[in-house]
């Protein structure tokens, strides 16, 4: 189980980004308070605006920056410990992933699997068996300049689990995608589900968040408002009304 | 250990595995430089070329006796001067004709009668009309001027300077020409060529990760930041190392065809060099690389995009250039040991030092470790820096 502890990360703020912002903070509070905890076996949903904490929340879950406060736990020890050790257990894909041009899935899922220490064997067929399930085995020797949108994803998605990962962390894993990928990729989620895999993804989309996740976190201005299941978290209504009446309870808060 | 190599191969083979990279980055500059100094060196040397039974056109005016006989030899092709003035600076201007000479009507005379030590009026004047845009008429023009000079030394001639021209005064052998000419450029145009290649690789290689996200991906395998650096730096070290062999075959083969442009036969021979100074050379070479890419890399860390990358690295440029024309100054490579621990001037005086013939061990072997040292230290920064997420991060 991940357990995550009263997250807090501040950024320096640059004259630059200062005078964007219109502000003349010099510290930027990207994620206030978080906590929540992902089980495996289940598909966590982070909910969130833009610039609510969502990514820089993923971003310290997969170990690429460092919280200022809070803990992030590993079956009940802190991953800071063995970070080595915790980067072998997830899988990250972050929005902002472009592939290289000049390579090819087969190329790259070979790559990664090395740098993973998946055996050559396992690596094979691990291969096979994403590879055909995406159906990217059709286009494995074309080179990521020459393929669609959906065909990247597809690669950035499978990449990222070349190492067969106890816990996958995806930022917002259907961006970008037309309805048949997106369909692909929420059916393989639920199937990792199956598997029992811990599933954290982050998306602003209400409705795949509806469709697929078991829990919900729902960040507010860098803050965690809520963590539970799906159903406790709608309360009755639909997700997207209760996230609003979330939000104006809180801007309201801020307002006072 | 295999992470290294893992992430070697994978960016050597970005760069070998695509053919137009493979072109841009590593043949076309040898070839350009190949083509474009030969080419230069055929153009330069054509323009001051006039064929050997080409006839200088003149129109000459009061010729004097005593130097018809010496025209009569010369290969002209005398025009009737029976035209105005201007009508004959019309032909020269129109490149109908290449020389107008006008002497002195009693110039045997005048010059007789003329003393420089008590004359209180002009030399007798020799008027010669040319056009230097039409290469005949500028290589006539040097003709005549050379005929009259010769004319007025033999009038007063007392002693004579190496005048056998065959006689073999320079007693300097090919091999020392050559070290002088190479020693005073090649230094210059291999970190240049160097610097050059590590700046179309590095900051692709570092900033373009970051700018597309991809080192993040890396950052979050179980691989050890040091490692990604290493691994880096060395692949980009083998490439810029291509890229800069490949220019410098690219000048050592163009260059005596570009020194031909001169004219003259200036003596320019690579033969002279030796396996065991070209090993010299390439050991110089490869700390340098090492140094260079590792300290773009840096750079290019630091940097938010490609773009930026390249604002940082062009003022390193003018460094460079600066510290490696250093060769082209001074009376030979500095004696000190010291000097040899500042990185790339270390380099251009090693490298300069094998040109020469000159090479110290001491020196090449203090270049060769500091720069190691000072690629060391980069390699460090580097790692740091990719342990930094305010600079891996930063927006």
């Amino acid at each position: 189980m991940l357990e995550v502890k009263g997250l807090k990360k501040t950024f320096k703020m640059s004259k630059k980004q200062q005078k964007i912002e219109k502000t003349k903070e010099k510290i930027k509070v990207a994620v206030a308070d978080v906590s929540f905890d992902a089980r495996p076996g289940e598909i966590l949903g982070i909910l969130g605006a833009n610039g609510a904490g969502k990514t820089t929340t993923l971003r310290i879950l997969a170990s690429v920056i460092k919280a200022d406060e809070g803990q992030v736990c590993l079956d009940g020890a802190d991953i800071t410990g063995n970070l080595m050790d915790y980067r072998r257990h997830i899988g990250f894909l972050t929005s902002e992933l472009k592939l290289e041009d000049y390579f090819t899935p087969n190329y790259l899922f070979d790559y990664f699997s090395k740098l993973y220490g998946v055996g050559e064997e396992q690596a094979a067929q691990r291969k096979k068996e994403l590879f055909e399930k995406f159906g990217i085995d059709k286009f494995a020797e074309v080179k990521v300049a020459d393929m669609s949108t959906g065909m990247k994803q597809k690669i950035s998605l499978v990449i990222s689990i070349v190492h067969n990962p106890d816990i996958i962390i995806f930022d917002e894993p259907t961006n970008g995608l037309d309805v048949i990928t997106e369909r692909i990729v929420v059916n393989f989620l639920k199937e990792l589900r199956e598997q029992g895999k811990c599933i954290i993804i982050s998306s602003h989309i209400f409705s795949l968040i509806e469709k697929i996740c078991d829990r919900v976190v729902i960040i507010i201005r860098g803050k965690s408002v809520c963590c539970d299941t799906l159903e406790n978290v709608m309360a009755g209504q639909p997700l997207e009304d209760r996230f609003f009446e979330l939000y104006e309870n809180m801007e309201g808060k801020a307002d006072e | 250990m295999n992470n290294i190599f893992t992430i070697m191969k994978k960016e050597l083979f970005r760069y070998l595995s695509d053919r137009r990279m493979l072109l841009t980055t590593i043949l076309l500059p040898g070839l350009m430089i190949y083509i474009v100094y030969s080419i230069m060196g055929q153009a330069m040397s054509s323009q001051f070329e006039v064929k050997d039974d080409y006839k200088t056109s003149v129109f000459m005016l009061d010729t004097p006796q005593s130097l018809k006989p010496v025209f009569d030899s010369l290969n002209l092709d005398y025009r009737d001067a029976d035209k105005s003035m201007d009508e004959m600076k019309m032909q020269v201007e129109n490149q109908d004709c290449d020389l107008i000479v006008v002497f002195p009507k009693d110039f045997e005379q005048a010059v007789a009668a003329y003393d420089s030590m008590t004359a209180q009026t002009p030399a007798p004047q020799v008027e010669i009309y040319y056009n230097s845009s039409k290469t005949e008429s500028a290589s006539g023009y040097s003709m005549i001027t050379e005929v009259l000079n010769q004319y007025e030394s033999s009038m007063i001639n007392k002693f004579d300077i190496n005048a056998n021209a065959d006689g073999g005064y320079d007693l300097a052998s090919d091999k020392d020409i050559t070290g002088k000419i190479f020693s005073m450029l090649f230094p210059m145009l291999l970190m240049t060529f160097i610097f050059s290649a590590c700046t179309s690789l590095a900051p692709e290689s570092i900033s373009g990760e970051k700018e597309r996200g991809t080192l993040t991906t890396l950052l979050v395998t179980p691989v050890r930041r040091s490692e990604i650096a290493i691994g880096k730096i060395l692949a980009l070290s083998i490439l810029a190392l291509l890229s800069g062999l490949s220019s410098f075959t690219g000048t050592a083969l163009s260059l005596p065809k570009l020194m031909a442009m001169s004219g003259d036969d200036v003596g320019v021979n690579v033969n002279v060099y030796h396996v065991q100074d070209y090993a010299l050379l390439l050991m110089i070479v490869l700390c340098s690389v090492l140094l260079i890419i590792s300290l773009i890399s840096v750079v290019s860390a630091y940097a938010k995009n490609v773009k930026e990358a390249g604002t940082y690295v062009s003022p390193l440029m003018i460094i460079i250039m600066i510290v490696s024309i250093s060769t082209m100054f001074g009376n030979g490579t500095p004696q000190e040991n010291y000097w040899y621990l500042i990185p790339i001037y270390n380099s251009v005086q090693c490298m300069s030092s094998v040109f020469l013939f000159s090479v110290n061990a001491v020196h090449v072997m203090i270049t060769f470790v500091s720069n190691l040292v000072y690629a060391g230290i980069f390699v460090w920064v580097l790692t740091r820096m990719f342990n930094s997420e305010k600079i891996m991060f930063s927006k």
